[in-house]
């Protein structure tokens, strides 16, 4: 009596609020496209190739931060670990052939997993909250990138470029968001669909619960942040295929803006929801909204304050959305 | 149950400290293959903890768990689940943000194991693909509990698992429990209600203040748990009740606070009391029936469903603290740091409430804050030698700073939730003199105490709340723990008869 009173109560009502968080962002992206379409009628294959360019590396390190974010932690050190692989690959692949280039990728993207996992060891040992650690771990790759490569410079095959730059399949398909595509899919996708990746969820959403189901939340969290460190990695490699050059203090625009990213795409900031789709799109957006005002010949100063009200409106109405679901 | 059934499980000398806190000293727990083996205590009498010991949550400090004549360590629940032992833990283990499904492939549970016992749970119609943060929270420990029968516990240990059941779903845990031990199994049984413990369990396992003070059968041994739950020190500690100093007070024609059939949610149902100036009502209950709902309501925390709360014979209408504060009603909870500002000195602490009153008088305020401050602090015998912080004051100095602020603040009803937790005996006596002493000077206050002795030490009259309503009244001169026990745990109450099936 008392159970199926209880299961009516709960059924049917959540269907509104569910589905506007889950397709609030494809829904926002689609308007700024349209809208983008409306500003700049000639909004073509070079628009779409130069937002892809501009795009990749932020939503590698949405990407980054939106993992570790739903594991439960924060990682403040991302702009300066993208910085690490974009200033290693410019130095080290300057005079390299292409398939020495591929070679130091991997190489570059193996030692990410390793910068971000000692991330992850330092808070489980230490103990020390997540936002100090990795904020200190930033400084420490910050000037890591700088003892590298201390002014920009450097550069790599352009063979190798053309992996990130070009635009093989076709000109409205840039390379760039097939590289995104891939490296979501082929990284990701996996470990997401498996209980590994429950297990990321899990201990974002409730630690206890997760110990008690047999998880270990120390392990998640060191693969979270080993995960966050591969996606910098390609982030940073991809930055030097899209610029063609290393630059040590490019990362710092980074490290907030891949947390604005993960807001704006629906990542709880206390851990186990949401997706890495959202924060991918956030970056995009993100990179249109620069571009779009541009268009409309607003001063960049403007800019920044139509930018910031823009991310707290989207924000506030995401906020909106989970209260009433709260609710329901 | 034979003498010679064999055993399962042996808990020897078992201890355990969380800081300066101890939970357990010396637990001892034999299970037997089998039997329903029910394990009972106090509130903080180490129950939950052994549990977790058990369970492989965190480490023993000293002592054996013993598994089948092997000595067993285990470092996670999961590794417990691996050798057969399972636990529903009072807080469900389920993770908030994963579907039902994704919660049992997270603990590799497989879903048709779980179908099949939710089914005999009556639960099938759940979905499995919800979160489990949209499901209530006894559909949550049923589906738990599903969890842990599928994968086919030898131990199955149920941590107060029907404490927020409705009658008709705890009749299906019972049943489940019972078709448990038919198949062979066992399991130990955590529940504060004597009947249900009565109706179900073969043995009981008692625990008093981590220590484990007996075992018996617990056919017709209701006096008997009561009695060794209780103690002989406590029985010793009851021993001088206060004289009521406010004898002299005339009865009021409007009781100072007065409740007409409050009701919260499943936590509160048809409560009325008086509570008249002068006198000190005591509130007696065990964990979780009713007690914090019941304050945070006549405190404006929370808005109650249905019901009236009147103070001084006006009806209220409580949206928020402050309207309780205007109204006179202020709260003096267990957790003295919620009350307080530990950074800043007794002074600013006790001015704080009265600030309103004196910032009306604007120049002289200074000079009136100080007087009044000091008159409390004075009353109030508060040591003085840390006055600068007060996170520097004792646990019982703190309460003190808590109550003086209300006193400068002229206030007359004290709401008192467990404001001598954690607090050595003497300052106890200092605040409970305290207490008595406002009431004299004309104040009501309501006293919720999780130390059943202290009620008749310090109150003029008792209520028990059993699973939300008054399942007793009584004046303190009868109020000794052996008739509040029974009362708290439903067993004098004429409200509600557990049905042994």
């Amino acid at each position: 009596m008392g159970a199926v009173h209880i299961l009516r109560r709960n059924g049917g009502s959540r269907s509104f609020s569910h589905h506007l968080r889950a397709a609030g962002m494809p829904l926002l992206f689609l308007a700024s496209i349209l809208a983008t379409l409306a500003i700049h009628r000639n909004f073509g294959a070079f628009d779409v190739q130069s937002l892809a360019l501009g795009a990749l590396p932020l939503a590698m390190a949405a990407t980054a931060q939106a993992i570790v974010v739903i594991s439960g932690g924060i990682d403040l050190s991302v702009g300066s670990m993208i910085a690490v692989s974009n200033v290693l690959s410019a130095s080290l692949m300057q005079h390299a052939s292409f398939r020495q280039s591929l070679g130091l990728a991997v190489l570059i993207i193996g030692l990410g997993a390793v910068q971000g996992a000692i991330n992850g060891i330092l808070i489980i040992l230490s103990r020390i909250p997540d936002i100090v650690v990795t904020l200190t771990t930033g400084f420490i790759w910050g000037g890591v990138a700088l003892l590298v490569l201390e002014r920009p410079g450097g550069g790599a095959p352009s063979d190798f470029l053309e992996i990130g730059a070009g635009a093989d399949l076709s000109p409205f398909l840039p390379n760039a968001l097939l590289l995104l595509i891939v490296a979501v899919a082929v990284i990701w996708l996996p470990i997401r669909s498996s209980r590994l990746g429950l297990s990321l969820y899990a201990s974002g959403s409730d630690s206890v619960a997760a110990f008690r189901s047999g998880v270990d939340p120390r392990l998640a969290r060191i693969l979270a942040y080993g995960l966050g460190g591969i996606f910098c990695a390609v982030g940073g490699v991809s930055l030097t295929m899209t610029t063609g050059i290393g630059a040590p203090l490019a990362g710092a625009y980074y490290t907030l803006s891949s947390v604005a990213a993960v807001v704006i795409g629906g990542v709880s900031l206390n851990g186990g929801r949401g997706g890495v789709l959202g924060p991918i799109l956030a970056a995009l957006l993100l990179t249109l909204l620069p571009m779009d005002l541009i268009f409309l010949n607003i001063d960049p100063n403007y800019g920044q304050v139509i930018q910031g009200t823009l991310i707290v409106l989207v924000v506030m109405v995401g906020g909106f959305a989970a209260f009433l679901q709260g609710r329901s | 149950m034979s003498a010679q059934a064999k055993l399962l499980l042996r808990v020897t000398g078992v201890a355990k400290r969380f800081g300066s806190v101890i939970a357990l000293r010396a637990a001892e727990l034999e299970l037997r293959a089998g039997e329903i083996h029910a394990l009972m205590g106090a509130n903080g009498a180490g129950k939950s903890t052994l549990v977790k010991v058990i369970t492989g949550e965190f480490p023993a400090d000293a002592g054996e768990v013993t598994l089948a004549g092997n000595v067993t360590v285990f470092r996670s629940p999961a590794e417990a689940r691996r050798a057969g032992i399972v636990s529903v833990y009072q807080d469900p283990a389920l993770v908030p943000d994963l579907t039902i499904a994704q919660n049992m492939r997270l603990a590799r549970v497989p879903l048709d194991a779980v179908r099949a016992t939710m089914r005999e749970l009556g639960i099938e119609r759940l979905d499995l693909s919800r979160r489990a943060r949209e499901i209530d929270y006894p559909h949550l420990r049923l589906i738990d509990l599903s969890r842990a029968l599928a994968s086919k516990p030898r131990i199955l240990i149920l941590d107060e698992i029907t404490a927020a059941l409705p009658a008709d779903l705890s009749e299906r845990v019972f049943a489940a429990v019972r078709e448990w031990r038919r198949r062979g199994h066992s399991v130990i049984f955590i529940s504060h209600r004597m009947a249900e413990v009565a109706a179900l369990a073969d043995r009981a396992t008692i625990l008093r203040d981590g220590v484990t003070v007996g075992v018996t059968a617990t056919r017709d041994a209701e006096d008997k748990i009561v009695n060794m739950m209780l103690g002989a020190e406590v029985a010793k500690a009851a021993a001088a009740p206060q004289p009521r100093a406010s004898a002299g007070i005339a009865p009021q024609a409007a009781p100072a606070l007065e409740l007409r059939g409050l009701t919260y949610g499943h936590a509160l149902s048809g409560v009325s009391f008086r509570l008249g100036a002068g006198e000190i009502l005591g509130i007696a209950a065990l964990e979780g029936q009713g007690q914090q709902e019941l304050f945070d309501c006549i405190a404006g925390v929370r808005r109650a469903n249905s019901g009236e709360i009147l103070a001084n014979g006006r009806a209220l209408e409580l949206r928020h603290p402050a309207d309780a504060i205007r109204a006179g009603l202020v709260l003096v909870p267990a957790n003295r740091l919620h009350a307080l500002l530990p950074q800043r000195s007794i002074r600013e602490n006790v001015a704080l409430s009265s600030l309103g009153t004196l910032g009306a008088w604007g120049p002289i305020a200074m000079r009136a804050e100080r007087k009044r401050v000091e008159s409390a602090v004075e009353r109030l015998q508060i040591d003085k030698r840390a006055s600068s912080e007060v996170r520097r004051l004792s646990g019982g100095n703190q309460q003190k700073v808590v109550i003086a602020r209300w006193l400068a603040a002229e206030f007359r009803t004290l709401l008192c939730f467990d404001p001598t937790r954690g607090i050595d005996i003497g300052t106890k006596r200092q605040i409970y003199a305290l207490l008595r002493e406002v009431a004299g000077q004309g104040a009501a206050v309501l006293l919720f105490t999780s130390e059943l002795p202290e009620i008749r030490l310090a109150c003029d009259r008792a209520i028990v709340l059993f699973a939300g309503r008054i399942s007793g009244e009584m004046p303190a001169s009868e109020a000794d723990e052996a008739r509040l026990l029974r009362a708290a745990h439903g067993l004098a109450a004429p409200v509600r008869a557990e049905a042994p099936v």
